[in-house]
């Protein structure tokens, strides 16, 4: 008796907060503000600056939906979520999307019950090892220590990358990026593993970056991107197409200087007038108004307009845009059409 | 007879000047001779302790007097430093504000906790010295109400109806109290919760959007005022309930007795760690999204349940260290329950008890700083977070948390020099 009263209560809340969440669009509407998780600091994908207002690529991300949505770049609440609550913000509806560089893999896309609506940043395991070691190569190792964070994927593709080059390596585990930089400058390890993006940053951050280097081999796939609750489909509509805008944007020359122009008539490119709605009504089949994407665009710029802003060649982390490149520079970036 | 004064030479008159003592047995070199150089392995002691402290010294000292206090950047900092090894403490300059409050409470607010600041310590007095007038008590009954609505802002109407609840509450405690203690209290209690229903339904909602009493929503909480809030918070609530659990544990009531023993071992075997993750994950499949309980005031339940676990068993070792006799001795005074404990057993378990409660509000305030990993921006959040994830600050290590321990250690070291204060005003035995 007792544990039916419990199950039932339990599925009462689960019905509620289905229910709630059923039309994540007409809520977010409602509501007049996105609620949209991010990490809680990472360098050049979001982070609050000395003002308190959120920067970064991810946030970027976040301000174009609510600027697709409501019209407003700045009505978004960012919640701040860590790798241990990002997934249980997100199923619990505390969050509407979740644009905190994760990875893209089959068992949170299955298992937990999350759509990937696409992929923002193409990331994968690199090496660092300082100048002086005179490698080029990441088989050129053999033999050397490595500072690795335990527990991670990077630590299984590590040793899947050496036993396939026949080479050996002696693992330093260390917990934390922050132990990582600090370990790797006093010399405890001749190599730091990570993320590509990550090493970039914390190089970035070192007194002399110079006398350190990335080597050329990427060891993993982690495809990083928002992603949505699994069974709402119109939102997660929303949500990949208006990333797709972003890049769709940049691939046809629609930048923030010159969408006001763009964006006022119908000029001689369909596919442009299509995206801006001055043609066709795009925008009424998700549910948005016809300037949806002209909003999301003016909000922060195209895809490589945030890149260069946040994290791009001009900035201290200095990506280069490598994978992130648009298909037809010979990245992988490739919205389908709009039509 | 004979003439001394013709047969000596010389007659002292006046007693001789008394020299000094030798070098050796007096002043600094007795002083360093008695302390320091004792024995030759005191010496070697000495010299070791001297040496460390000077090499610890010769790193650090100059280190931070080189420091630089007015840099954008870690990148200008390092360019100002010129390759010279020296701290960069501008982070601390320019990110102070975020550091004290969190990098979302409104700038054009800090007055508000700042005033709390202030009005804290006129309310903690009177509780903390008791030498102090009776009548500052009144202070300190208002500060809670006053430092809700100074600190969440909103409508006034709020604090004053919690406050109203507060009088019922103790208007029918005071009028049933003189027949039945246990009457008096629960029905304090359930005065209180009725007339707060009552007042919450019929009250208009109290958020207000604009000027100066602004609401702020808890999630704009942050820095080391977190810390503090949670600690004061906390520690003021567990301490009355750990004492209700303490003497739960010794009841003679069977059905209280095990509900207290179960709840505090059942408490005290749970990493506190874990009760913040129900609190901010776990709790949140349970409610409907926009129907959450504030998040603050979940942190809050969950620390406080947790320190009040481990102060019950403090003061039930107070409890047990008291002898028979003054149980007995209350007996035979014809003393009910609630007399007893209150007039003679409870004011001596709790002086013995002073030290380890102590311990434990030490420890509670340090782990108040677990709130980071639930992502809320307390000291350690703001600078794990946000402070060092700005493409500004990204590598700026031993300045920060250096501040962050410094902070700390201010507020832990004055805990613990008020306690010994205490046991000290209050060592009534003659020892």
């Amino acid at each position: 008796m007792k544990k039916s009263v419990i199950l039932g209560a339990l599925t009462v809340a689960g019905l509620a907060a289905g229910a709630a969440a059923a039309g994540t669009l007409d809520d977010v509407k409602a509501r007049g503000t996105l609620n949209c998780g991010v990490t809680t600091g990472l360098v050049g994908f979001a982070a609050p600056d000395a003002n308190g207002v959120w920067e970064g690529f991810d946030v970027g991300v976040c301000r174009a939906v609510a600027a697709a949505v409501l019209g407003d770049s700045t009505a978004v609440e960012f919640v701040p979520t860590t790798g241990k609550t990002r997934f249980t913000a997100l199923a619990s509806g505390e969050i509407d999307m979740l644009a905190r560089n994760t990875t893209w893999t089959f068992s949170r896309d299955v298992d937990l019950k999350f759509t990937f609506v696409g992929v923002n940043y193409y990331d994968g395991q690199g090496f660092m090892v300082p100048k002086d070691l005179g490698v080029g190569s990441a088989t050129e190792l053999d033999g050397a220590t490595v500072c690795i964070q335990t527990g991670t994927t990077t630590e299984l593709n590590l040793a899947d990358f050496f036993r396939a080059n026949g080479i050996s390596y002696e693992p330093v585990p260390i917990e934390t990026n922050a132990e990582a930089q600090q370990q790797y400058l006093a010399g405890a390890c001749d190599v730091y593993t990570t993320d590509a993006s990550g090493l970039a940053a914390t190089r970035a951050s070192f007194e002399d970056p110079a006398g350190h280097v990335l080597l050329p081999e990427i060891i993993s796939k982690e495809p990083l991107g928002p992603l949505v609750r699994h069974g709402d489909n119109e939102w997660g509509d929303v949500v990949r197409w208006t990333l797709n805008a972003l890049i769709t944007a940049e691939e046809l020359g629609v930048t923030s200087a010159n969408i006001g122009e763009l964006g006022s008539a119908a000029g001689s490119n369909p596919e442009v007038n299509r995206l801006l709605g001055t043609e066709g009504s795009l925008g009424d089949m998700l549910g948005l108004d016809g300037g949806w994407a002209k909003a999301a665009i003016e909000a922060g710029g195209n895809y490589g307009e945030l890149f260069e802003k946040n994290i791009g060649e001009n900035t201290p982390i200095g990506l280069s845009r490598g994978l992130n490149a648009q298909w037809t520079d010979g990245g992988l970036l490739y919205s389908p059409p709009f039509r | 007879m004979s003439d001394n004064s013709h047969l000596a030479a010389f007659v002292r008159t006046e007693e001789a000047p008394s020299l000094p003592p030798p070098s050796s047995a007096a002043g600094p070199i007795k002083w360093m001779r008695d302390n320091l150089f004792a024995t030759p392995a005191n010496a070697v002691l000495t010299i070791v302790a001297v040496l460390v402290i000077y090499k610890v010294l010769s790193g650090i000292l100059p280190w931070m007097l080189a420091g630089v206090w007015d840099s954008p950047s870690l990148a200008a900092c390092r360019e100002i430093l010129d390759g010279k090894s020296a701290a960069c403490f501008a982070v601390l300059t320019e990110r102070w504000n975020q550091l004290i409050f969190g990098f979302k409470y409104p700038v054009d607010l800090y007055w508000r906790p700042a005033i709390v600041l202030i009005l804290f310590f006129a309310a903690a007095a009177p509780v903390l010295f008791f030498d102090l007038p009776r009548k500052l008590l009144v202070i300190t009954a208002l500060f809670p109400f006053i430092a809700y609505w100074l600190i969440w802002g909103g409508s006034v109407s709020t604090p004053i109806l919690a406050f109203a609840g507060v009088v019922v509450g103790y208007l029918v405690y005071s009028r049933f109290v003189a027949q039945n203690f246990a009457i008096g209290f629960f029905g304090g209690v359930a005065a209180a919760l009725i007339f707060w229903g009552i007042g919450g339904a019929v009250l208009p909602d109290s958020t207000i959007a604009e000027g100066a009493m602004r609401s702020v929503p808890s999630r704009d909480l942050g820095g080391f005022m977190l810390n503090m809030m949670l600690g004061v918070t906390c520690v003021s609530l567990s301490v009355p309930i750990g004492i209700a659990l303490a003497l739960g544990r010794q009841s003679s009531m069977p059905l209280i007795k095990y509900v207290c023993v179960v709840f505090i071992e059942f408490v005290r075997g749970v990493p506190l760690i874990t009760l913040l993750f129900v609190a901010s994950v776990m709790l949140a499949y349970f409610f409907p999204p926009d129907a959450t309980v504030d998040l603050f005031l979940r942190v809050v339940i969950m620390i406080t349940l947790f320190s009040a676990a481990y102060i019950a068993e403090v003061i039930r070792g107070g409890l047990a260290a008291l002898p028979t006799g003054q149980y007995e001795a209350a007996d035979s005074l014809g003393l009910d329950y609630a007399q007893a404990m209150r007039l003679i057993i409870l004011p001596q378990a709790l002086k013995i008890s002073i030290p380890g409660i102590v311990n434990v509000a030490v420890g509670l305030f340090k782990d108040t700083t677990l709130v980071s990993v639930i992502s809320m921006f307390d000291l350690v959040g703001m600078i794990r977070g946000p402070i060092l994830a700005s493409a500004e600050w990204n590598g700026v290590y031993w300045e920060l948390f250096g501040c962050a321990a410094l902070l700390f250690f201010v507020v832990c070291y004055g805990i613990s020099q008020y306690s010994q204060w205490l046991e000290r005003r209050l060592a009534t035995d003659h020892r």
